[in-house]
């Protein structure tokens, strides 16, 4: 029975893979054990940053700009200085000469410096949110309490809010257009494609700015050995995460401390998803205001400042493009994006705006591509990247613009794209495009397969019915068709015998259509036409597993116990389980008595981190090589010992050693002399790519506006999976944060540049009546050749397609796919003004006839 | 995000808690339930020098059947009480069935009716809810007699209400539940809890002629204020129900109703919701066979 | 101003005696004044739920009630919840659907969760759905702490 059919309430997470294991007969890999990371963090006993305490702590709080775009022209802290509790008010006169720009982390770019960001505005402010000063005290309600009393003397300069405009202002005085960077990926002859064509299709698109926003705000200690302000000891600095390693280096440039003196340490962190642990202006002013003083300095970001302080994403405009064959095959696609940089670069520099052009054609042959991407300056809070950065706004752009060109052209929305996909015979594929300074060459993937797979899997091409109260029946899911998917046109509620109905599976309680608790709800009265229903889906490739490399350290204690240490970071995703249960696999031990440890700059000389889908790949493979190594190492002390080949020992339960002829020793006993270390560092220089289709099916309230996704399937290939029920979790928690995006997120400003989303109340993150059933299945046909392990990323497949798929959903429901743009997200305003603009002709009954974008 | 400093007062009557509103005024917050004090304090939105707790005063928290066969409502009283007394079903289906809708359930387990009438959010639930039941609002001052305030002439600007700063609201008090009255209550936010950016507690009769009769129509999220709607009601008063005729209702709403442009909808979008719960909550109520189960 | 208040409460069957600021919050109590550090703020103004304890059996957001007002009560976190080295069947429940990933906004999850089931042991997907709308998670989709919770309504009915 198809695993997806079952309720996915009951969706079996034990799963294992059928292949043998290359690597152990134990086959750790593959199974989806508990996570070792549970029992404290459900106990309540896990560390965060927030829960490391000091003997003698102060606490600092960051005074912010009000304003969007000012000059500073005074900083009056007398009163505050008189503030019960206050320690130190540091701001620009007094750190001075210390403030240097933080650096670019990723594709370091000369061109680029001028725009970065100090940790203290010194005479501009150029965002509401910039750190201007920052103030130490005895408590955090001291440090507040002060904070109140500094009086910033602004004077207001025009602010810029809009990317796509000309700019009524300069942010820096040597940029009068503001544009920091313009870049262009190119291959093929595009204006010999755009000759050719037989029809050009265009689709202006937009997605709106919104940000990763984790549970556990950021948050600092930094602990200064005693001395450390006179220059001896070290200093400590505990709540750095996903990159700690090139975080010290920056540090270490900033403070002009060498880099040995300074550790930093990974607590328990509560969720990344990319912004959280990049170098911000607060790494750097707490541990430079903790040595100052000379005392342990803790500062916990508050919700309202992270909402404008940690780094947006998002925020772009398309104007695309697309040139067609007769046929239908795409021969050129053009296109031109403006990316909303905010006010300065910060540690990404460009690379959002990168991906996007680099990955913008997506799965698809095309024989020429040309795009610009102007990455624009305004004044609003700088940018990075959040999950799938670049791509979830590229994938939506694109996949709704095969839409409109299906709708247009009259091909069935699958069969456009099956006309266009890459096909698995060419792979290795190159793409014609580079990111992150790599060309960008697909490793391996089925893409047709995984659209046909996706189409079956969610009956995306079944009829959807229109509004049918009551209709109960559980959505079919699968091929109740051997059809070809273009053989019938989607048909509306019961007018084909064998469609199967595709009603509402999950209705929250919030949205149930009839019973009492539906009362008052915001879902509405079932009217005649009031509902429409749309599918979409959207195709993908996912970068992953980023190198240059990453490292294990891997040594067996005195006890005979495995403990591995690496420089990825877990930033709540699963990587002590998935790491152990590759270093079980490798050793031949269980994986619930190996300790991973990570994050911490002193467990390992070099570390790269965790972003971009690349701590299973490149710490996993790291992993395996030294624990690999390690395993020899021990066999052959062991053969030594008990006088017999190391092949004829096996490492079994227990840590017991045992040869032919019951001979045998235990781990502990091997590990009483020193040796059995072993450091092996993982290095790749390609990318692996992942791919895979979202589907989409929502619900639009034609009365309010009100989009409902009522479920979302996902058909993906993240090739050998170690843990399913952790890629699980990435899938469906991906899939959430995608229909945030795609519907209720969306940072804002008004044209003051003042920000409207500084509090949970104004930014709308997804609960649980929001996130609808989530079914995915893995294709698991694809392993990647560029790793021992054959894995592949997939901590972003969830959320990169999305976007796409609820667009092309709606647009589906609304029968408008053919409109010239688009947007995300699709508020309930919005929705409802475009249902007004364009109310549809069509009455249900001229629905049920047809009249829908084609398959 | 720490409150700034307070002194804390929590006197156990009500005589204490006015002779403290008496002598502090305006630099006094009464605290209930804090469910939206506590986040004004902890963001700084608001920084009393005093902070009266009311929580000790057990007067305040009675409800029940009061003598005019109402349903009374003390300051303490919090949402998930009235949510989990069966006896507020049936004697108030109205307010109960709008209750599930406020906020999240530990919100509610805290939050009390008092608290978020005075708190006054044009958006909160309570606003409609008073105003569609004609409850009046029991005010108790030191040195001065008890009062009522109708509800209609409850709330008197965006985030104010008829109780100033050295009154207590002691009591909500709720009419008996017209026999055969029919109800509707309808809101319309952009996620679960969230505050409605148009929301509608209706009520209405139907004579033995078949007209409308009694109709209330609270509107929430459309203005400065929670609002009648008196231009649909007189639409619909003495009128047979009927789809036609919610419609024109529906229509009246969006005549009469001044919504604010803010960064959560704009007034058109905000207008045009009032309309459609008006119209939705209408025909709910229409649909019910007369007197509800509850 | 800075006056200090007296504040006896019994956390997880433990009495503690503590002076305080009034406007020190519940949460901060928790965590910084008694080193209960498994209760985790997330907003500061009510929204996300983390910070959710019992308060009197009750679930409540710690973040927007003050120590000074716990006095004299019974709060329970999540550190109470496991007996000993026997996790609660919620607490298992959530590790077998994988319901939780970086665990920040877990503690929040379960004290919720478990005082629904207590009102409503036999609830389905819809009321579970509504009973957690007001808790805010950022990894795991819902899906699978619906999951949990269900089946952990389960196991406590069969007296797991």
């Amino acid at each position: 029975m198809d695993r997806m059919e079952t309720p996915p309430l009951a969706k079996e997470r034990t799963d294992g893979h059928d292949e043998p294991s290359p690597v152990s007969p134990r086959r750790l890999v593959g199974r989806s054990v508990r996570r070792l990371e549970d029992p404290r963090r459900l106990r309540g006993e896990g560390t965060y940053v927030d829960d490391v305490h000091v003997p003698g702590m102060l606490h600092a709080t960051v005074v912010r700009s009000p304003r969007a775009h000012a000059r500073i022209r005074s900083i009056d802290a007398t009163e505050a200085k008189a503030a019960p509790g206050i320690v130190a008010i540091l701001g620009a006169r007094e750190l001075g000469g210390d403030l240097r720009p933080i650096p670019v982390r990723l594709v370091p770019d000369e061109r680029l410096l001028r725009y970065l960001q100090r940790p203290l505005a010194t005479n501009r402010v150029r965002y509401v949110g910039e750190p201007v000063a920052l103030v130490v005290a005895r408590s955090r309600a001291a440090a507040e309490d002060a904070a109140e009393r500094v009086e910033v003397d602004y004077e207001p300069l025009p602010p810029v809010t809009d990317a796509s405009s000309a700019p009524p202002a300069p942010l820096f005085d040597h940029t009068p257009d503001n544009l920091a960077s313009l870049i262009e990926e190119a291959f093929g002859n595009i204006d010999a494609a755009f000759a050719r064509a037989e029809r050009v299709v265009r689709l202006a698109f937009r997605t709106g700015r919104h940000s990763a926003v984790p549970m556990e705000t950021r948050g600092l200690v930094a602990v200064p050995d005693r001395g450390a302000a006179e220059g001896r000891g070290r200093l400590t600095v505990w709540g750095p995460t996903k990159v700690t390693h090139f975080n010290r280096s920056v540090l270490a440039a900033m403070l002009g401390w060498p880099e040995h003196r300074i550790r930093l340490v990974e607590p328990d962190v509560g969720g990344g998803f990319g912004a959280r642990g990049e170098f911000y202006p607060e790494d750097f002013l707490v541990p430079c205001a903790a040595l100052r003083l000379g005392r342990p300095v803790k500062w916990i970001e508050d919700r309202v400042e992270h909402l404008s302080a940690i780094n947006h994403s998002r925020e772009q405009r398309y104007e695309l493009a697309l040139a067609l064959d007769s046929d239908g095959r795409f021969l050129g696609l053009r296109a031109e994006i403006v990316n909303d940089m905010g006010a300065y670069l910060r540690t990404h520099g460009t690379v959002v705006p990168g991906l996007s052009a680099g990955m913008l054609p997506g799965p698809y042959e095309m024989q020429a591509y040309r795009c610009r991407v102007r990455c624009v300056l305004t004044n609003k809070t700088p940018t990075g990247t959040y999950r799938a950065p670049g791509r979830f706004e590229c994938n939506a752009a694109r996949e709704r613009l095969i839409d409109r060109a299906a709708r247009l052209t009259g091909i069935g929305r699958m069969d456009l794209r099956m006309r266009n996909l890459v096909r698995p015979e060419r792979m290795p594929f190159a793409r014609g495009t580079s990111i992150l300074g790599e060309e960008v060459v697909y490793d391996s993937g089925d893409y047709p397969a995984a659209l046909a797979e996706a189409v079956a899997l969610s009956g995306f091409r079944m009829s959807v019915p229109d509004a049918v109260p009551g209709a109960g029946a559980r959505a079919g899911a699968g091929s109740a068709s051997g059809d070809a998917p273009e053989a019938r046109p989607e048909s509306r509620a019961g007018s084909a015998a064998n469609a199967v109905p595709v009603a509402p599976a999950r209705e929250s309680g919030a949205r149930a259509e009839s019973g009492t608790r539906s009362d008052g709800g915001s879902y509405g009265r079932e009217e005649p036409g009031r509902y429409r229903y749309g599918m979409g889906l959207a195709c993908f490739v996912e970068k992953t597993g980023t190198g240059p490399f990453e490292g294990a350290r891997a040594f067996l204690d005195r006890s005979g116990a495995l403990v591995v240490a690496t420089g990825a970071a877990d930033l709540g995703q699963g990587l002590e389980t998935c790491l152990a249960q590759i270093a079980g696999d490798a050793l031949g031990v269980d994986h619930a008595g190996i300790t991973v440890r990570h994050g911490d700059t002193d467990l390992i000389p070099h570390g790269v981190g965790s972003f971009a889908s690349r701590g299973t790949v490149m710490a996993g493979n790291a992993v395996h090589e030294a624990v690999s190594e390690l395993r020899t190492r021990v066999l052959e002390r062991a053969a030594a010992r008990l006088g017999v080949p190391p092949g004829d020992l096996a490492i079994g339960p227990g840590g017991l050693v045992r040869g032919t002829g019951g001979r045998s020793c235990t781990l502990a006993e091997l590990a009483a002399e020193p040796g059995l270390e072993m450091v092996r560092y993982f290095r790749c220089e390609q990318m692996a790519y992942s791919h895979g289709v979202t589907v989409a099916r929502v619900k639009v309230d034609t009365a309010t506006g009100l989009v409902v996704p009522e479920r979302i399937w996902l058909l993906y290939d993240v090739g050998r999976v170690v843990n399913p029920s952790i890629v699980a979790g990435q899938i469906e928690g991906g899939v959430a944060q995608g229909i945030g995006g795609s519907l209720l997120e969306e940072l804002r400003y008004d044209d003051t540049g003042q920000f409207l989303s500084g509090s949970f109340m104004d930014y709308v993150l997804p609960g649980t009546t929001d996130v609808p059933t989530i079914l995915h299945r893995d294709l698991g046909r694809s392993p990647s050749p560029r790793n021992p392990l054959g894995v592949k990323g997939a901590g972003e497949v969830g959320i990169a397609g999305v976007g796409g798929a609820v667009a092309n959903a709606v647009a589906d429901a609304l029968a408008d796919a053919e409109r010239e743009d688009d947007e995300l997200p699709l508020t309930p305003e919005r929705v409802w003004k475009r249902v007004r603009c364009n109310p549809s002709p069509q009455t249900p009954a001229a629905a049920a006839a047809g009249g829908r974008n084609p398959v | 995000m720490k409150p700034a400093p307070f002194a804390y007062r929590d006197p156990d009557s009500v005589d204490e808690v006015l002779a403290l509103l008496a002598e502090h005024g305006d630099d006094a917050k009464l605290l209930a339930g804090g469910q939206s004090l506590g986040p004004m304090l902890n963001m700084r939105v608001v920084s009393p020098e005093f902070i009266v707790d009311l929580n000790r005063v057990k007067a305040l928290s009675r409800r029940g059947t009061s003598a005019d066969g109402g349903f009374a409502i003390g300051a303490l009283v919090r949402q998930a009480e009235l949510e989990d007394d069966p006896a507020f079903a049936v004697a108030q289906p109205l307010a109960a069935a709008a209750l599930p809708w406020i906020a999240h359930r530990p919100i509610r387990n805290r939050g009390t009716v008092a608290g978020s009438l005075v708190h006054a959010d044009p958006a909160a639930e309570w606003g409609g809810i008073i105003l569609a039941l004609d409850a009046r609002l029991a005010i108790r001052r030191a040195g001065a007699p008890p009062r009522e305030v109708e509800a209609e002439n409850f709330f008197t600007g965006i985030l104010e209400t008829a109780v100033e700063a050295e009154d207590l609201l002691a009591e909500i008090r709720l009419p008996p539940w017209p026999d055969g009255a029919r109800w509707g209550f309808r809101e319309f936010a952009r996620r679960r809890g969230d505050f409605a950016l148009a929301g509608v507690a209706c009520r209405f009769e139907v004579d033995g002629a078949g007209r409308c009769r009694s109709v209330r129509i609270g509107l929430v999220g459309v203005g400065d204020t929670a609002v009648r709607a008196r231009l649909a009601e007189s639409v619909l008063e003495g009128e047979p129900p009927g789809a036609e005729l919610f419609a024109a209702a529906a229509a009246a709403v969006g005549k009469e109703v001044e919504p604010l442009d803010d960064g959560h909808a704009s007034a058109a979008y905000r207008r045009h919701l009032a309309e459609v719960v008006v119209a939705d909550a209408l025909a709910e109520a229409w649909e019910q066979d007369g007197r509800d189960e509850g | 101003m800075n006056e200090l208040r007296e504040v006896a409460v019994t956390v997880n069957g433990t009495v503690y005696d503590e002076r305080v600021e009034p406007r020190l919050t519940l949460a901060d109590f928790l965590r910084h004044s008694l080193g209960l550090t498994g209760t985790h703020v997330g907003c500061e103004h009510g929204v996300c739920g983390c910070c959710t304890v019992r308060l009197d059996g009750a679930a409540v957001r710690s973040c927007i009630l003050f120590a000074v007002q716990v006095d004299g009560h019974r709060i329970e976190t999540v550190e109470g919840l496991a007996d000993g080295e026997s996790l609660h069947p919620l607490q298992e429940a959530f590790s077998d659907h994988g319901a939780l990933q970086c665990g920040f906004c877990t503690p929040g999850f379960l004290m919720t969760a478990i005082e629904f089931l207590e009102r409503n042991p036999e609830p389905d997907e819809d009321a579970v759905r509504d009973a957690l709308s007001g808790s805010l998670c950022r990894c795991t989709g819902y899906q699978s702490i619906v999951a949990a919770v269900l089946d952990a309504a389960s196991r406590l009915r069969q007296g797991a």
